[in-house]
């Protein structure tokens, strides 16, 4: 079985924060706007580099995002960073209205999503935003895995045009794919062939995927571990193709199973091939205050409740 | 165009264009597009310096958001007459499978349109990007915008309001349509907001009132007034005392006509007190 090497461990958010230091060199009409959230986006180096493309807006992100759909005009590529509930809940409509409707190209960059914001409890950590950005016609919905890959995906998402949602968190977490590695929106990436079972993970989820398979192997159980970085548009076909080899799956996101990357796959084999599946994610609740890892554990969204779900869906073939 | 004659036969023929367009359908928002007909054609054949033709990124050319989007039927109206869209598709108003939707949209390709506006309070912030942009591109064109009085109840303006003086966003002008009616009833009543020209200008904003907002002339010295205020490290804000429904007598002074479409006889008369001049559409 292949496996991966975590070569430390680092924030995503900073992979967002060199991503975003890299496009300031390469692309001039890259233009950052933050809503009094610079240090914990890591927007320092790009405001430090770029004072002239930055925009401290102050506390106050639905103007952040009238004024990013603004920036579009004059052919500029506005980043708004702020965390992911005040990226989403907070300024929906805004969102709906000036930059999606009005087809802008717009990149909202959100931290501190999901339970792993840890302390600061529930009023932080939205487990609801990728529901809410994915049901907005022409957004498009990338979680990445780790730094690495999150800096690839900042640079990426520049070249694209069109209205990005782009989610990171606070934690360090394993940091395992390639260092200037090559991101391509919508192009799900297979991390462990396998022949029993599908694992299909966003986001800090994806390392625990690859942790439970390793727990599986051991017991004998070969899991394919497909990393989904990019929810919308879904690579229909490289779900499809791997439960046709080991006809069930489990999908495993940092949200709730209400919204989120379990239910687009659903959706997908409903349509195409009817398939046994397990959900990881939350359970239609909010989270609450603790640590990363209490929060993970308590709330079923780690690679120990990978490896249950997995259990439980093969019993269904 | 040049003098005012010709400016009041449009504002004469927008009104019919109008009242045709609201009439056809039976909906849209007669009486906020009758009470800015006037700013708007002078705004679009007079005061902004536009390029031929329509171009997303408007770089090189002053550009134009309208924040209150209901008042759709005067904005197609005067783009239809500046050039950017044969004025006959003005018969598709709110019709299914048209580019002229209820409220203003980018999404079906509408020269002219640069954002979609519709839910309150979203314009202002959305003309200001667009403000920073031309300062990046080091473009002297200036960055127009309308709202409505009581668009100002939505607490976003009040960010942008903020935001704009704060960073001397000098190269916008803001003008916000004073007519006192909401939905509901009059401003006043539905949430007094107390002096506007107060508020705005504690926020740092230089204030230009236009007191007859219906008048070619009052808009024309007042918005040149406006123009030559931008570049001086503050933004602008024209106060544009309006009817609702001016020029049309049974729907001027009252919020009823807000969204309401006049029926047969009503667009009659209402077509009667403004007789054609440069030809319907």
């Amino acid at each position: 079985m292949k496996t991966y090497t975590n070569t430390g461990n680092k924030d995503t958010r900073s992979g967002f924060g060199a991503g975003l230091t890299e496009l300031g060199k390469t692309n001039e009409n890259v233009v950052a706007l933050c809503a009094d959230l610079i240090g914990s986006l890591k927007m320092d180096d790009f405001k430090k580099n770029h004072p002239e493309r930055f925009f401290q807006v102050g506390i106050a992100e639905a103007n952040m995002i009238g004024l990013a759909a603004g920036l579009t005009i004059g052919g500029k590529i506005p980043f708004t960073g702020t965390f992911a509930n005040f990226s989403t809940g907070r300024v929906y409509d805004q969102i709906r209205q000036s930059v999606a409707y009005s087809d802008k190209n717009v990149k909202i960059c959100a931290s501190h999503a999901g339970l792993t914001l840890g302390e600061d409890g529930a009023t932080h950590q939205i487990l609801e935003d990728i529901g809410l950005m994915k049901m907005l016609p022409g957004m498009t919905v990338i979680n990445p895995c780790d730094y690495n890959q999150t800096k690839a995906a900042t640079i990426a998402i520049a070249e694209h045009h069109g209205p990005v949602y782009l989610r990171f968190g606070r934690p360090s977490v394993a940091n395992f794919t390639p260092e200037n590695q090559k991101f391509e929106i919508g192009k799900a990436l297979h991390l462990i062939e396998g022949t029993d079972v599908t694992i299909v993970a966003t986001g800090h989820l994806v390392w625990e995927a690859l942790e439970a398979a390793k727990t599986l192997n051991e017991k004998g159980i070969s899991a394919e571990v497909i990393n989904i970085h990019t929810i919308k548009p879904l690579d229909d076909k490289a779900i499809l193709d791997s439960v046709t080899k080991t006809g069930c799956i489990v999908t495993a996101e940092e949200h709730n199973y209400l919204g989120g990357l379990g239910e687009s796959v659903a959706r997908v084999l409903a349509k195409h091939k009817p398939t046994p599946q397990e959900f990881v994610a939350t359970n239609d609740t909010f989270g609450e205050s603790g640590t990363p890892a209490q929060l993970m554990d308590k709330y079923g969204l780690n690679s120990a409740a990978i490896v249950k779900a997995v259990e439980k869906v093969m019993k269904r073939k | 165009m040049s003098n005012t004659q010709q400016l009041e036969d449009l504002v004469i023929q927008v009104r019919r264009d109008i009242l045709r367009m609201v009439h056809k359908v039976n909906s849209g928002h007669p009486g906020g597009s009758l009470g800015c007909a006037e700013f708007f054609v002078a705004l679009f054949n007079e005061i902004m310096d536009r390029k031929d033709g329509f171009n997303m990124d408007g770089i090189g050319e002053d550009i134009f958001f309208l924040s209150n989007g209901h008042i759709s039927p005067v904005y197609y109206s005067v783009l239809a007459r500046a050039g950017y869209f044969e004025v006959e598709e003005l018969n598709t108003f709110r019709l299914i499978n048209s580019r002229l939707q209820g409220h203003p949209t980018t999404h079906e390709g509408l020269p002219g349109i640069r954002i979609a506006s519709g839910s309150l309070g979203q314009g202002m912030s959305v003309a200001l990007g667009a403000a920073q942009a031309k300062k990046l591109n080091n473009d002297s064109h200036l960055i127009y915008s309308l709202h409505g009085d009581g668009e100002l109840q939505e607490g976003q303006n009040w960010e942008a309001i903020m935001y704009a003086a704060a960073k001397k966003v000098d190269n916008i002008i803001c003008t916000v349509d004073l007519n006192g009616q909401q939905i509901d009833g009059s401003t006043d009543d539905v949430l007094p907001m107390g002096s506007i020209k107060g508020k705005f200008e504690a926020f740092g904003w230089v204030v230009i009132e236009i007191e007859e907002g219906n008048n070619i002339d009052a808009i024309l010295k007042g918005m040149t007034e406006a123009k030559s205020k931008t570049g001086k490290g503050k933004p602008v804000c024209v106060l544009l005392k309006t009817v609702m429904g001016n020029g049309v007598d049974f729907m001027m002074h009252t919020h009823a006509w807000h969204g309401k479409a006049p029926n047969d006889e009503q667009l009659a008369i209402g077509l009667a007190q403004n007789a054609e001049t440069l030809g319907d559409y």
